[in-house]
């Protein structure tokens, strides 16, 4: 990893650590405070740690222009990046995607959407409804190792992570304690639940913590539709398309909604915030990675919507190509942050109680 | 910016901001004159970590009781009785409410501490620390209409007969004045004018730090007492004590300070030990070693630990000067390298046993036949390796204020001066005659903030 971040990171840690006013904060503190020298997996294990909330930006009375300088949630993000980079798996993808995340997704979803669409003009796969466009066999044949693969990669990269900050070996309990956290993004509550500094720099606001929270469970309400429709593929022989009352559509409905208005509010937040608080080269990236939940959401919304009309192959297309997309930059991307966030967690668990 | 202004309050820390919104809760227009920039609001407040807080039962973050009597006897025992126990009864009573008037004005307090200080009872400490209360302060103002100017220096307050007529200040280039019926002086101190400082203190005073902000220069201050407006307290008094000599000339705050000295032995520039380094538990003995620094040769002290005692404090936010001998690292310390081996030796010689060691409590582990003796924690400074830290007086705020009433009115030899207050730093010399307690300046600065605005609105009304 790049010196310079950790030694930046590791300065203003140190000076974080002789005043503790920000003690009540997050996670990140405590953690920190348990240190009196800190060695690189110790800052890569703060950097994933911190959720950005940038409480102690604000609260800090030694920001710039004071000469300590310091910027802790600046210099987490930019560890935090670093690392990521650092432990994906294969590692060049992970830079590239980091520096014009944006170009990529759009290039990605665009390729991808070309790809099902040239599938579609070779002629009917026989099929009904979806399948008339692309067969099962073939999105399966096309999904599953797109499926595989970022799983296998954030695997290794997971390995990495854990032996770079010294983890042990894992508990139910560190696991429960960790998604407890998760659940509720306790990280961005601001330690007394009025939220975070996020979007209008002092003020304490719940609305990345709820816009957030609106994305990651309408995510995994869609992962639970897909699922649902798998099983009732497989197991009970019943293919697509669903009817408003089944299982596929009564959890990707509402999930799909809340993905559209989780990741609009996510961006306009993003854009309302100082993105020198965050890392600046990696603002581009989780732009593109928020445009591109978004476009999944909603394709696959309005696909739901004008599924009988003509405009149908299309949308299933740029549906098809922007999920394709999605899962294989998973490794890449913003998503792996869910990925790293968790082992975090996990590793601030083990800590807590061996402590 | 509405020429109409009730209530000026000239100043923008704890104090201005609790009279400032005080005064537009009950109905007056009020502007408030900060002289820093806006990164920079906030006075000492922006320092400051926690609020001393009187209580029957748990209250707040606050457990057990902390009776205003037993209040009122800690604040005698550091001020050996220089306080106006009128004054000092109604802050300590007031400060009750005020800590629900805290919270419902936006503070957020730390529900418990792991940290060094066992204030729990005492102390309720702010989330986030000083500058997260002013930040929440400054929104509320802002929501309640007062208006805040930034980089505006007042120059003047016209004092006629018993009235103060006009304030003059400087901002955005320009000579401005305003008119208001009423003022609240809120300014602090001015310890951070250096010429002042030496003027009381004489030349040392030029080698001290200032742990505060450097806005503090008693401008107004000066101008009302050249106008006979009455004062309290000693000019040559401040709080000084002894944080890390590395530590910027301003505005070091908090993470300058340096626990390590009970574990130390402590020299001056010639390497001679002057002050028995194990006297109390550090919270307690912090404010002498200011002054004591302050007496040695240019104003520096030398602190000389080994490797046992190194994590034994809170971490230090400079690493310490280390080294493989003691020579070595009076090299790097610039001190006589002979002179210092021989004080260790010496001291080394009169530690006895050291069985009883106890890093947190007074453990009685004396030296022996020494001068100055250590009477706890000596032990001998003999495992490599050596380390050390430099000592420089660091001025926390000055004592020489504005005498004000119980309704934090000012006066002249004449009388009140019938439309100006004064809250917070700026007079807290009337209750804090010498010495410290923690969290009392913001008790202060709450308590007469709120008076002085409350009073200052119901003139103006």
């Amino acid at each position: 990893m790049q010196t310079d971040f950790l030694q930046e990171a590791r300065r203003q840690a140190e000076i974080c650590n002789a005043c503790r006013y920000c003690e009540g904060y997050c996670s990140v503190f405590p953690a920190l405070h348990s240190e009196r020298v800190f060695s690189d997996g110790d800052l890569t294990q703060l950097a994933n740690l911190c959720h950005n909330c940038r409480g102690c930006y604000y609260a800090c009375q030694y920001t710039s222009p004071h000469e300590f300088d310091l910027n802790l949630p600046k210099a987490l993000a930019e560890v935090r990046q670093e690392s990521w980079e650092h432990f994906a798996w294969p590692e060049a993808f992970a830079k590239r995607f980091q520096s014009s995340g944006l170009m990529i997704a759009i290039a990605s979803v665009l390729c991808f959407s070309v790809f099902f669409l040239t599938i579609r003009t070779l002629g009917s796969a026989g099929g009904e409804g979806f399948y008339a466009v692309l067969s099962h066999t073939a999105m399966v044949s096309i999904f599953l190792p797109a499926f595989v693969f970022p799983l296998f990669s954030l695997a290794i990269s997971m390995r990495r992570y854990w032996s770079a900050t010294n983890g042990e070996p894992v508990r139910l309990s560190h696991i429960v304690e960790a998604f407890g956290s998760a659940a509720r993004m306790k990280n961005l509550a601001g330690g007394h639940g009025d939220g975070c500094n996020f979007e209008d720099e002092d003020r304490f606001s719940q609305s990345r913590r709820l816009a957030h929270q609106a994305v990651m469970y309408g995510f995994l309400l869609c992962f639970a539709s897909t699922s649902a429709a798998t099983i009732l593929h497989y197991a009970f022989d019943m293919p697509a398309p669903y009817p408003i009352w089944s299982l596929p559509k009564l959890l990707g409905l509402p999930g799909g909604i809340l993905m559209v208005a989780g990741s609009l509010w996510l961006m306009a937040l993003k854009l309302k915030a100082d993105k020198n608080l965050g890392a600046p080269s990696a603002w581009g990236g989780e732009m593109g990675f928020v445009a591109l939940l978004l476009l999944v959401a909603l394709t696959g919304l309005l696909l739901y919507a004008m599924g009988s009309t003509s405009l149908m192959p299309l949308l299933l297309a740029i549906h098809l190509g922007s999920v394709l997309s999605f899962f294989l930059l998973t490794p890449y991307t913003k998503m792996a942050h869910g990925f790293y966030r968790l082992a975090a967690l996990i590793r601030e668990a083990q800590r807590k109680r061996t402590n | 910016m509405r020429s109409d202004i009730d209530i000026v309050v000239i100043g923008g820390g704890n104090a201005a901001l609790c009279a400032a919104m005080t005064a537009a809760e009950c109905g007056a227009s009020v502007c408030i004159l900060e002289t820093a920039p806006k990164p920079y609001r906030g006075g000492n407040s922006r320092h400051t970590r926690n609020f001393r807080c009187m209580h029957k039962g748990p209250h707040g973050p606050l457990v057990d009781d902390y009776s205003e009597d037993e209040y009122f006897s800690d604040l005698l025992k550091v001020t050996a009785g220089k306080t106006d126990e009128k004054l000092a009864r109604l802050a300590i009573r007031t400060s009750e409410e005020c800590l629900t008037w805290m919270q419902e004005h936006g503070v957020h307090f730390q529900p418990s501490l792991s940290g060094t200080l066992s204030l729990g009872r005492t102390n309720a400490f702010f989330m986030g620390g000083g500058k997260s209360l002013v930040n929440a302060y400054y929104r509320k103002a802002e929501s309640l209409g007062v208006t805040i100017l930034y980089e505006a220096h007042v120059t003047h307050l016209e004092l006629v007969d018993d009235r103060i007529e006009l304030v003059s200040f400087a901002h955005e280039g320009k000579e401005k004045r305003l008119v208001p019926k009423a003022v609240v002086v809120a300014s602090g101190g001015f310890q951070a004018d250096t010429d002042w400082l030496t003027r009381a203190w004489g030349p040392p005073a030029k080698n001290f730090l200032i742990r505060g902000t450097p806005y503090n220069r008693g401008v107004v201050l000066a101008d009302l007492l050249d106008q006979g407006v009455s004062s309290v307290g000693d000019p040559t008094q401040c709080h000084a004590v002894a944080i890390d000599g590395r530590a910027p000339k301003f505005d070091g705050g908090i993470v300058t300070r340096l626990d390590c000295v009970p574990f130390s032995i402590v020299v001056n520039k010639h390497g001679e030990r002057f002050y028995d380094e194990g006297e109390d538990v550090w919270p307690k003995r912090y404010a002498i070693w200011g002054r004591l620094i302050a007496q040695q040769p240019d104003q520096v002290g030398y602190v000389v630990i080994d490797a046992k005692s190194l994590e034994l404090f809170m971490p230090s936010v400079f690493p310490p000067i280390k080294a493989d001998s003691l020579e070595e690292l009076a090299a790097k310390m610039d001190l006589p390298p002979k002179k210092l081996s021989d004080t260790v030796a010496e001291f080394n010689l009169a530690c006895g046993n050291t069985s009883k060691f106890h890093p947190t409590e007074l453990d009685g582990v004396a030296t022996s036949g020494l001068l100055p003796a250590k009477t706890n924690w000596a032990r001998p400074i003999d495992e490599p390796p050596f380390y050390g830290y430099s000592l420089k007086t660091g001025v926390t705020f000055t004592y020489l204020g504005l005498k004000v009433d119980e309704n934090a009115q000012c006066s002249t030899g004449q009388g009140p001066v019938r439309n100006l207050w004064a809250a917070g730093e700026t007079m807290a010399g009337s209750i804090l005659g010498q010495g410290y307690l923690a969290g009392f300046g913001m008790t202060i600065g709450t308590v007469f903030g709120r008076i002085a605005g409350r009073e200052a609105a119901k003139y103006a009304n």
